[in-house]
């Protein structure tokens, strides 16, 4: 079988994150990273791998800066198989629909029965892309499993939502996205770390999907941004220590004042 | 004036109470077209319509019944095209964001998710990088498709026309290749829906995994109670209940969190609250950088008293 792991590079979320003059996610100032969640689907990927047999070829697919070669290293050192890297200058800025467009024209140019994306970036965290991609590929999209199972051609997510917990299944080929409930992702091992030096990291402009620089980037971007606007800091509140009972007086008084009882 | 779609959220036929929330922002930008997908009851027609639906259109769902979601965006596809609608206004769940996903690549339209306002333009505020920052956008190709939060709006009482409008749509056979093969309703808490609660207190690793101190102090104060993830790893509470980032986001008047550290990742889930309070024993806890009162204390004394002291000043 062959997987397909969507994974994203994104600005380290305990940096301080911020954005550049026009809008953009700033992607240089701010160190980056293998976006956490999608370490998530990496893991759900090499653990089919193991189940299904060494014939099971995992590719990590993505889409980025020169900077996103880490985060496939990272999944590579994990224990992917190959990665697969699109980047394009005139990439820079695309938002959700430019980028599933990237995606899904790598994805038609690639032999795979299951794409397995995270649940959402860290960074944008729209959580729209994996459907974008079932739509784009015409094929089912799983998404936010909080466990997978791939058997008999089938996938299995289940679901956690607001209402009720679904056991959802589609026949493959599929694209799915895992939570951070599927199961803790391995670390690297040290074996992990030497073999992926030698694993092959092919590298994709757009002229070789056949997507032109004017259907994608900020330009062409589906939305713009208008502003951005850091939050105001909290102003510093009242800390009290409780000394028998003193805490919980105080903290009622404090609710009292707020008018909350 | 245009029309603006808004896809009616509901349980068995029971309008949610975002569909409200949706409808109110909806008259904003134009007049409020509720999408039903189901059998539409009276009562559910009289709650779309008393919050000023102007049109209702109904589509039965016989025919996609059981199937994912993907139908329900193959409808609204066709109904962009019919009504030419100002935007399409969605719920920001897990299956709101799916629908809204696919009908942005159905109708070549811009998709904005999770938005926390929607004002004329239309344009959105979201709050992003752990809410650290708020961003404004805009579509600006194609029809805006909209996710929206919960608690965007306070869902105002209009009477609308509520004209009823059948409308019969064909699903295709790709659409329908994604089946919900179980599904277990979620047990009623009997307090409020974490995400449209006035109060929320959540109780963390510092619980010990006794969490009745947190729901004591929660229905003293007629609030929702909330877990960190570090709570909900350890089978202490559901998952349904975790705030963070990849849990619930909540925006209440009031967030107490009781022995909870107050990490990056839970931030991101209870920062825009308006009054934040917590409860830990250890003074140099990351969360007191964010109360406006905080108590360095043990939960399961500390809460007990402040639940008693509510209760009597309750009377
Ligand atoms: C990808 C990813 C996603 C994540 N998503 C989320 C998320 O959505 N939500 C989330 O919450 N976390 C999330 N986390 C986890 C997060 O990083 C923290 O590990 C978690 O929030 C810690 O939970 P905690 O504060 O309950 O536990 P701890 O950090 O262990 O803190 C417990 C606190 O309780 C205090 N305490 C102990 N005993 C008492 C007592 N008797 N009385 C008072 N105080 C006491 C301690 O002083 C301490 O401050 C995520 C992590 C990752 C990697
Ligand atoms: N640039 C990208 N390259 C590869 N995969 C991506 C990219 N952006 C998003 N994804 C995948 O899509 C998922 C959801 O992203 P998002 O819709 O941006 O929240 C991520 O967890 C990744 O698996």
């Amino acid at each position: 079988m062959n997987i397909v792991v969507c994974v994203k590079y994104v600005p380290d979320a305990s940096a301080d994150r911020r954005f550049e003059a026009d809008n953009t996610v700033d992607r240089v100032g701010v160190d980056g990273l293998l976006s956490e969640l999608d370490e998530y689907a990496v893991e759900q990927a090499l653990q089919l791998k193991e189940k299904l047999g060494d014939d099971t070829q995992v590719t990590v697919l993505s889409v980025g800066p020169d900077g996103a070669g880490d985060a496939i290293r990272k999944a590579l050192q994990m224990g992917a198989d190959k990665g697969v890297h699109v980047v394009d200058d005139a990439i820079a800025g695309s938002d959700a629909l430019g980028t599933s467009l990237v995606l899904a024209e790598a994805l038609k140019r690639a032999t795979w029965d299951l794409v397995i994306c995270g649940m959402t970036s860290t960074d944008g965290a729209m959580g729209v892309l994996p459907a974008m991609l079932g739509e784009r590929l015409g094929v089912p999209a799983l998404t936010f499993g909080s466990s997978l199972t791939v058997e008999g051609g089938k996938a299995t997510i289940r679901r956690d939502g607001d209402v009720a917990t679904e056991t959802i299944e589609a026949s493959l080929p599929a694209v799915v996205s895992v939570t951070d409930q599927s199961g803790e992702a391995r670390y690297p091992s040290f074996k992990g770390i030497m073999a992926a030096k030698k694993k092959d990291v092919l590298t994709f402009s757009l002229g070789d999907l056949g997507v032109s620089a004017d259907q994608v980037g900020l330009s062409a971007s589906w939305t713009a941004v208008e502003g951005t606007e850091a939050r105001p800091p909290r102003t510093a509140g009242e800390i009290v220590k409780d000394e028998d009972g003193s805490g919980a007086k105080a903290l009622a008084e404090f609710l009292a004042s707020k008018k909350f009882i | 004036m245009a029309e603006v779609l808004v896809l009616v959220d509901h349980v068995d036929g029971a309008v949610r109470k975002t569909t409200h929330e949706l409808l109110t922002i909806a008259r904003r930008l134009g007049e409020p077209s509720a999408v039903f997908i189901g059998s539409l009851s009276d009562d559910a027609a009289a709650s779309l319509k008393s919050n000023g639906a102007e049109k209702i259109y109904t589509v039965d769902d016989a025919d996609i019944k059981g199937f994912l979601v993907a139908p329900k965006a193959e409808v609204l596809a066709q109904l962009v095209g019919s009504a030419s609608p100002a935007a399409v206004l969605i719920s920001a769940s897990v299956e709101g964001k799916e629908i809204a996903g696919r009908l942005a690549v159905k109708t070549d339209s811009g998709v904005i998710t999770d938005a926390v306002d929607v004002q004329a333009g239309p344009v959105t505020t979201q709050s992003v990088f752990a809410g650290n920052y708020t961003v404004t956008a805009k579509v600006t190709k194609g029809t805006p498709i909209i996710a929206v939060k919960p608690n965007a709006a306070a869902p105002e009482a209009v009477e609308g026309a509520g004209a009823v409008e059948a409308v019969s749509v064909s699903v295709s056979a790709a659409a329908k290749s994604a089946t919900v093969t179980s599904s277990e309703p979620k047990a009623a808490s009997g307090r409020p829906e974490l995400t449209e609660a006035a109060t929320v207190v959540a109780g963390g690793r510092g619980t010990g995994g006794d969490f009745s101190a947190v729901e004591g102090l929660a229905d003293s104060l007629g609030a929702a109670v909330g877990a960190s993830r570090a709570a909900v790893d350890s089978g202490w509470y559901p998952h349904a209940f975790q705030i963070g980032q990849t849990g619930k986001v909540v925006s209440p008047q009031l967030y107490i969190a009781a022995g909870i550290s107050g990490a990056i990742q839970h931030r991101a889930g209870m920062q825009t609250s308006k009054t934040i309070v917590a409860v830990n024993k250890d003074e140099e806890a990351p969360i007191f950088e964010l109360v406006d009162f905080g108590v360095v204390g043990d939960l399961h004394a500390v809460l007990p008293a402040v639940t008693s002291e509510v209760n009597t000043r309750k009377g």
